[in-house]
C-alpha cells in the first residue's frame, strides 16, 4: 500500500483550511479509508480542537522529529473512527523545529500504513508551508468568495507550480448563494475565472460548522447536514468518483434534485 | 561516475563550482564536503555555479532544504541555462552576484534602444506575486493576474488579461507601449506616466495603451491601422 500524501493550504488564513482537513478527513475514514491528519501549524495548533482531540494529546510531532516518541507513539485514534488518526502540531514550539526533509521522512513512513495523509499547512508562504509542500502528492488550495482570499490563492498556486507539485485542486468555501445572485460576492465562474484549476469542491456557508468546530463534531459526520455532505462529496471526488455538484440554491437538506454540473466531470 | 564539485571561499560567501555528470552524483558529493566540516561551514551561505546544467525548481528545492538542515543558506545560482534561472527565481534565489565578477562569463548589457527587437517571450500566465522585468521587450502568452507585475524597457505585449500592474518603457522610453487582449490593470506605467483602469463598461476589447500629449491613454484595437 502506498498512500497519497493531500496538502491542504490556502496562503490566506481564516479561510477554512483546518476545518476542511478535519471534514475531508473524516469523510474519507468514514467511509473505510485508512486516513491520519497531520497538524503542520506548528505553534498554533487547532486540528486536534475541531476534531475534539485535544485531551488526548501526549507527544507531537516536534517530539517525533526530535527523536522524542515513534511516530506510533504520536498517533491519536479519533474517538469515532477507528480507521482515523490524528498526529498533533506542537504548541510551544514554532515552525523551524520542523525541516522539509522530516515531513517527507515522517510521510514516507505513513504512507506504507495509510490510504490518504492530510497535511493542514498554515497561513503564509514560509517556512510553515513548505513543511506542508514538500511531502505532497497532491494539493487543495481552500479559498472564500473573496477578492483578497482569491489573490493569496493566486500566489499559492503559483509557488506550487513553480515547486512542480500542480496541479492543485480547488474548493471553494463559504460561499452564500443569496449575496452572490445579489451580485454583492464573487461567484464560482469568478473565482475559477481567475484561478483557473480544476474544482473539486464548494462548500456552503453553515453555522452548523462553527458549532461543529468548537465541539470536535466535525460536520462531515452529520448525515443530515448540508455542509457536511459537501465535505462528503470533495472526499469521494478525491478518492476518483465522479459526484455531481450540490445545488446550493435549495434551502432546506434535501438533496433530490442533485444535479447543476457547475463543471463537466468535476 | 565522479562528479567535480570544488568549494572555495570568495568575498560574497562560498562558491560552490559543480561540474558536468549526474545531478544526484553530484548533490550527494557536495552535501557530503559540506558535511565533513559542517561546523566550519554552519552559518555561510552559498552561490552555486552550475554552467550549462538545466535543473528544474523541484531538484534545486531539495538542496536548498538539504542544505537548510546543515544551516546553509542557498543564497546565489549563477547558472547560463535559462530554465535554471527561472527556477532559482521561482524559489526566490539570486541568479547573479551584486557587482559585476570575473567569475561567470559576461555577456554584453542589452540596451533597448539597440534596435528595439531583444524581447523575451514568457508562455504562461503570471499569477500574483510574480514578477518579470526585462531590459527590452516582454510578451506574455496568457494573463497578467492581480498581483503580478512586469517591467519591460521596451513594450509590452499580452495575449491575454492584464488585471496585474505592468510597466512600459521603465528606461524612459515613452514611445513604449503597453497591448492586451483584455487591459484592465491594478496599475499601468509608461515611462514617467502613471494610469489606473477606469471602470470597465460592457465587454473587454483589444487596447494598446501609449502615451499621447503627455498622459496614458488606451485606445482599442483596429486592424488595418499602424500601431
Amino acid at each position: 500500500m502506498s498512500g497519497t500524501v493531500i496538502t491542504v493550504t490556502s496562503g490566506k488564513g481564516g479561510v477554512g483550511k483546518t476545518t476542511t482537513t478535519a471534514n475531508i478527513a473524516a469523510a474519507l475514514a468514514a467511509d473505510g479509508a485508512k486516513v491520519v491528519c497531520i497538524d503542520a501549524d506548528i505553534g498554533l495548533r487547532n486540528l486536534d480542537v475541531v476534531l475534539g482531540l485535544e485531551n488526548r494529546i501526549v507527544y507531537d510531532i516536534v517530539h517525533v522529529v526530535e527523536g522524542a516518541a515513534k511516530l506510533k507513539q504520536a498517533m491519536i485514534r479519533d474517538k469515532r473512527l477507528p480507521h482515523l488518526f490524528l498526529i498533533p502540531a506542537a504548541q510551544t514550539r514554532d515552525k523551524s523545529a520542523v525541516a522539509p526533509s522530516d515531513m517527507i521522512r515522517i510521510c514516507d513512513e505513513l504512507r506504507a500504513e495509510f490510504d490518504y495523509i492530510m497535511l493542514d499547512s498554515p497561513a503564509g508562504i514560509e517556512r510553515g508551508f513548505r513543511n506542508a509542500l514538500a511531502p505532497s502528492n497532491r494539493v487543495v488550495i481552500v479559498t472564500n468568495p473573496e477578492v483578497s482570499a482569491v489573490r493569496d490563492a493566486d500566489r499559492i498556486i503559483g509557488l506550487v507550480e513553480s515547486e512542480q507539485k500542480g496541479p492543485p485542486s480547488l474548493i471553494i468555501n463559504r460561499i452564500k448563494p443569496e449575496m452572490v445572485k445579489r451580485g454583492d460576492m464573487l461567484s464560482i465562474d469568478d473565482v475559477l475565472d481567475v484561478l483557473a484549476i480544476d474544482l473539486i469542491g464548494v462548500v456552503p456557508e453553515d453555522e452548523q460548522i462553527v458549532i461543529g468546530s468548537n465541539r470536535g463534531n466535525p460536520v462531515a459526520l452529520d448525515e443530515k447536514s448540508r455542509s457536511g455532505q459537501a465535505f462528503r462529496n470533495i472526499a469521494r471526488r478525491i478518492k476518483g468518483e465522479q459526484v455531481p455538484f450540490m445545488d446550493l440554491d435549495k434551502q432546506d437538506g434535501f438533496f433530490s434534485r442533485l444535479g447543476k454540473l457547475i463543471r463537466p466531470g468535476g | 561516475m565522479a562528479v567535480s564539485v570544488t568549494i572555495k571561499g570568495i568575498k560574497e560567501g562560498l562558491l560552490v563550482v559543480v561540474g558536468d555528470g549526474e545531478w544526484e552524483e553530484a548533490s550527494r558529493t557536495l552535501l557530503e564536503k559540506l558535511r565533513e566540516k559542517a561546523d566550519f561551514f554552519r552559518g555561510a551561505r552559498l552561490v552555486l555555479q552550475l554552467g550549462g546544467r538545466a535543473m528544474g525548481a523541484a531538484d534545486l528545492g531539495k538542496l536548498r532544504d538539504d542544505l537548510g538542515d546543515l544551516q546553509i543558506n542557498l543564497w546565489t545560482v549563477l547558472s547560463e541555462s535559462a530554465l535554471t534561472e527561472n527556477a532559482a527565481r521561482a524559489l526566490g534565489l539570486e541568479t547573479a552576484l551584486p557587482k559585476p565578477q570575473a567569475l561567470p562569463p559576461e555577456l554584453p548589457p542589452i540596451s533597448p534602444s539597440e534596435d528595439g527587437s531583444v524581447a523575451i517571450l514568457v508562455n504562461h500566465t503570471l499569477r500574483s506575486g510574480k514578477s518579470v522585468r526585462f531590459p527590452g521587450h516582454v510578451i506574455v502568452v496568457g494573463d497578467i493576474n492581480a498581483g503580478a507585475e512586469v517591467v519591460a524597457g521596451g513594450n509590452v505585449i499580452v495575449w491575454g488579461r492584464v488585471r496585474g500592474t505592468v510597466q512600459a518603457g521603465s528606461e524612459g522610453d515613452a514611445e513604449a507601449v503597453v497591448c492586451a487582449l483584455d487591459l484592465a490593470p491594478t496599475q499601468l506605467r509608461i515611462a514617467n506616466a502613471i494610469a489606473t483602469s477606469p471602470k470597465r463598461r460592457g465587454k473587454a476589447d483589444p487596447e494598446m495603451a501609449r502615451i499621447k500629449d503627455g498622459q496614458i491613454v488606451a485606445e482599442r484595437w483596429k486592424p488595418n491601422e499602424k500601431g
